[in-house]
């Protein structure tokens, strides 16, 4: 069944974006973007290091997958522009995943310089999807300024703890009509599944895979855990019930 | 006259961007280029810098 998504009217093959970041080497990413089967990878922007060896942005070509840039690091608005301007310039790519954090020890994002970022790089020109808070009111603020996502944490960057608020997504499920994409706090391939059925349109992870013992494997299971809570999205889940529904019928039972 | 390059106190006589970036790295593609927070174009770095501009180097590096 074909089932692209669709951003900024790009198609994507794989509803999995996978971040680069905490891989313990070039090849370990290599083998991880392949086994997730995705289309599309994040990198951050730092300063050029003369001792470092290799190029990501070759590995990336190499793959045959996209780079979306963060601006990662950035705590206001004048910062994540900045960045933005700079990664156009080195990536050729007016795609931005903009991050701006508010603090440094849960790495949430702050929305009034996050909403500001947005409305700049939206009017010079910038395919923007921002890392939000999972909040409906910001998310409908960031689409109304023309971001061509949203992009929710589940909880915060790294902790694996999944989707924390899944009313909060189906809330902003209903409320936008852009993509919607789980960006943070998946820690395993059931929190992926959960958050396609939740109504997402793609997961973006880094850590769960990068971070994990086996991240190639990990890498696979993601792609498959992001295509079948697709599928259940899709099919329509029955509706939870507190008592029980027999499946067989009571008609025809024999007396005993 | 003494710059920043990445953060970096670098002494140039009467450099150009060029030069300063050299000072770094020799790469021209993967990379970008600001003076003073304003990002400059590969065409443009012919121009010469002033005492106490500050330079950036940016490219791609892991990261989510």
């Amino acid at each position: 069944m074909e089932d692209p998504l669709v951003i900024a009217g790009r198609r994507l093959g794989s509803r999995l974006i996978l971040g680069t970041g905490g891989a313990s080497g070039l090849e370990p990413l290599k083998r991880a973007i392949v086994a997730a089967g995705t289309e599309l990878v994040t990198v951050a922007l730092r300063r050029v290091d003369p001792a470092s060896e290799g190029s990501l942005v070759d590995l990336i070509a190499d793959c045959g997958v996209s780079i979306l840039p963060n601006t990662a690091g950035c705590f206001t608005a004048q910062q994540a522009v900045r960045t933005a301007r700079m990664a156009r310039e080195a990536l050729e790519t007016d795609w931005v995943k903009l991050e701006v954090i508010g603090d440094s020890d849960n790495l949430l994002p702050d929305a009034v310089e996050l909403l500001a970022a947005a409305k700049t790089l939206v009017a010079e020109g910038f395919t923007v999807l921002p890392y939000t808070s999972d909040d409906p009111v910001l998310a409908r603020r960031l689409a109304d300024v023309g971001c061509a996502a949203v992009m929710p944490l589940g909880s915060p960057i790294g902790s694996g703890l999944g989707i924390r608020h899944p009313h909060n997504f189906a809330m902003i499920r209903d409320g936008v009509d852009i993509p919607m994409i789980c960006d943070a706090g998946i820690g395993t391939a059931s929190d992926a599944a959960l958050a396609m059925e939740l109504g997402c349109d793609a997961v973006l992870l880094a850590s769960a895979v990068t971070r994990a013992a086996d991240p190639s494997m990990m890498a696979a299971a993601m792609r498959q855990a992001v295509a079948a809570g697709r599928l259940a999205h899709l099919a329509g889940r029955i509706p939870r019930r507190d008592h029980a529904e027999a499946s067989s019928a009571f008609a025809g039972m024999a007396e005993w | 006259m003494r710059l920043r390059v990445n953060g970096g106190d670098v002494e140039l006589p009467e450099p150009t961007l060029a030069e300063a970036v050299a000072t770094v790295t020799d790469a021209r593609r993967g990379i970008a280029v600001a003076v003073n927070g304003e990002v400059i174009p590969k065409a443009q770095w012919t121009r010469p810098l002033s005492e106490g501009d500050s330079v950036e180097i940016l490219t791609a590096t892991q990261g989510g």
